[in-house]
């Protein structure tokens, strides 16, 4: 009988019972959060590739398209990478690259880098970063402007050989304390450029045969 | 003195006297990770303390139908569940919070502190009791939360308050206090948080070790 020691049967149906109610808590829970877990992490997206557009393309309606590229060597990881061309007409106005920065200070870093058709920097944010709080977290832009630095750059400006950074005999600034970040995030950048460079004919004719199938989102 | 009124004191024990954190050093993985903000500590500690009264009010209420054996197996569930829905309330409501506090609301599930609370004191207790106990236990995690990362916020980054957007709104954006001192980062790494978790319990240690030399000498007779 049920006492203050409880008894097997009781406690199979009262388990069975919370079980079932757990299961049902949980899929309430996730049915409610997941549309706007997924506007969240629109937003967020759409918000930071605004945030690396040069300034007159922002919140222009350009129509996107998101690639997925592998190249461990320029991009950063052997994953593929999310590439958003964004194109006005048919036109290419800018493209955004996911690149992977792999020896950041405590793990890769997550960059979003714009570069305009001409090949130059329009700007350089990072998503996701675990670098040393208060050293390396300086390439955050809440927390320093060290990344607008790069706004304006090119492969041909600076020349290849002074994308470094100072100690390197560079031409970039490092984050005072963070040198290892600092030299991660640079060459992350230039090699990005790199890919651009070698590859953009591809990217765009990429992007207009998705284009041409719908692929394509309005951001 | 009434059983009653023992028995709300009991209760309320685990507010201040018996803290989880403070006196009996439970949880504390969460509570230095993430306290770098006092906002971040607020989340976890609201979050925390939601968890604890739901489950340990609900392990009291059953507690007659289960076996000893089973007990803890059920708390876990009840925990289990309950974080998993937390944990898909804040990313869909304070998603940059989310963010910030990474694997930690997941990690409520195994907070020490609160696993002790839902299965000890609500096994042996009655319902009004555990709740009373638990909300206690949960506001008691959530002062020592926010005030080591008060502690450690304004030691390492002279500001108080930083972020409060991420969990009240942009209307509350300018709440943040700038304080006139610069940041001094160590506080902010892995050791100021042992740094400041010493003096907290200093601090505690010094308050409670008093009382009972107050309380002797106001009412005269001896306890």
């Amino acid at each position: 009988m049920a006492n203050a020691e409880g008894h097997w049967a009781l406690t199979a149906v009262a388990a069975v019972a919370l079980a079932s109610a757990a299961f049902y808590a949980v899929h309430a829970a996730y049915d409610w959060s997941d549309e706007r877990i997924a506007a969240n992490e629109r937003a967020r997206v759409v918000a930071r590739l605004n945030s690396v557009l040069e300034p007159a393309l922002r919140g222009r309606d350009l129509t996107t398209t998101l690639l997925a590229i592998t190249d461990s060597e320029l991009l950063g990881s052997t994953e593929p990478v999310d590439v958003f061309v964004l194109t006005d007409r048919g036109a290419p106005m800018a493209t955004v690259f996911a690149t992977v920065a792999p020896h950041g200070y405590n793990a890769s870093i997550d960059l979003l880098i714009g570069v305009a058709p001409i090949g130059t920097v329009t700007g350089v944010r990072v998503v996701r970063h675990r670098e040393t709080q208060g050293l390396g977290d300086a390439i955050d832009i809440t927390k320093s402007d060290w990344m607008l630095q790069f706004d304006g750059k090119a492969l041909t400006s600076p020349p290849a050989e002074l994308w470094a950074i100072g100690q390197d005999e560079g031409e970039f600034d490092a984050i005072s304390g963070a040198t290892v970040t600092s030299r991660a995030v640079v060459a992350a950048v230039k090699n990005t450029l790199l890919y651009f460079e070698r590859h953009s004919d591809e990217l765009y004719a990429r992007a207009g045969e998705a284009a041409a199938a719908g692929r394509t989102n309005q951001l | 003195m009434t059983p009653t009124s023992s028995s709300l004191r009991e209760a309320i024990a685990p507010l201040w006297r018996d803290n989880m954190a403070l006196a009996q050093l439970l949880g504390l993985c969460p509570l230095l990770a993430v306290t770098t903000t006092v906002v971040n500590g607020l989340a976890l500690g609201l979050a925390s303390a939601a968890v604890v009264v739901i489950a340990s009010t609900t392990m009291a209420a059953l507690k007659r139908a289960l076996k000893p054996a089973a007990r803890l197996p059920i708390a876990l569930l009840i925990l289990a569940a309950l974080v998993t829905v937390v944990d898909l309330f804040t990313e869909a409501l304070f998603f940059d919070l989310h963010g910030q506090l990474g694997i930690f609301i997941p990690l409520i599930v195994v907070n020490s502190g609160l696993l002790a609370h839902t299965e000890n004191v609500a096994s042996r207790r009655s319902v009004g009791f555990t709740f009373l106990s638990a909300l206690a236990t949960g506001f008691g995690f959530l002062l020592a939360f926010v005030a080591l990362g008060a502690f450690r916020e304004i030691v390492g980054h002279g500001t108080l308050l930083s972020d409060i957007e991420l969990l009240a709104g942009d209307g509350y954006r300018g709440m943040t206090l700038e304080l006139p001192i610069g940041g001094m980062l160590v506080a902010i790494l892995p050791p100021g948080a042992f740094f400041g978790m010493g003096l907290l319990l200093a601090l505690r240690n010094r308050l409670t070790a008093t009382k009972p030399r107050d309380d002797r000498s106001s009412s005269g007779t001896p306890r």
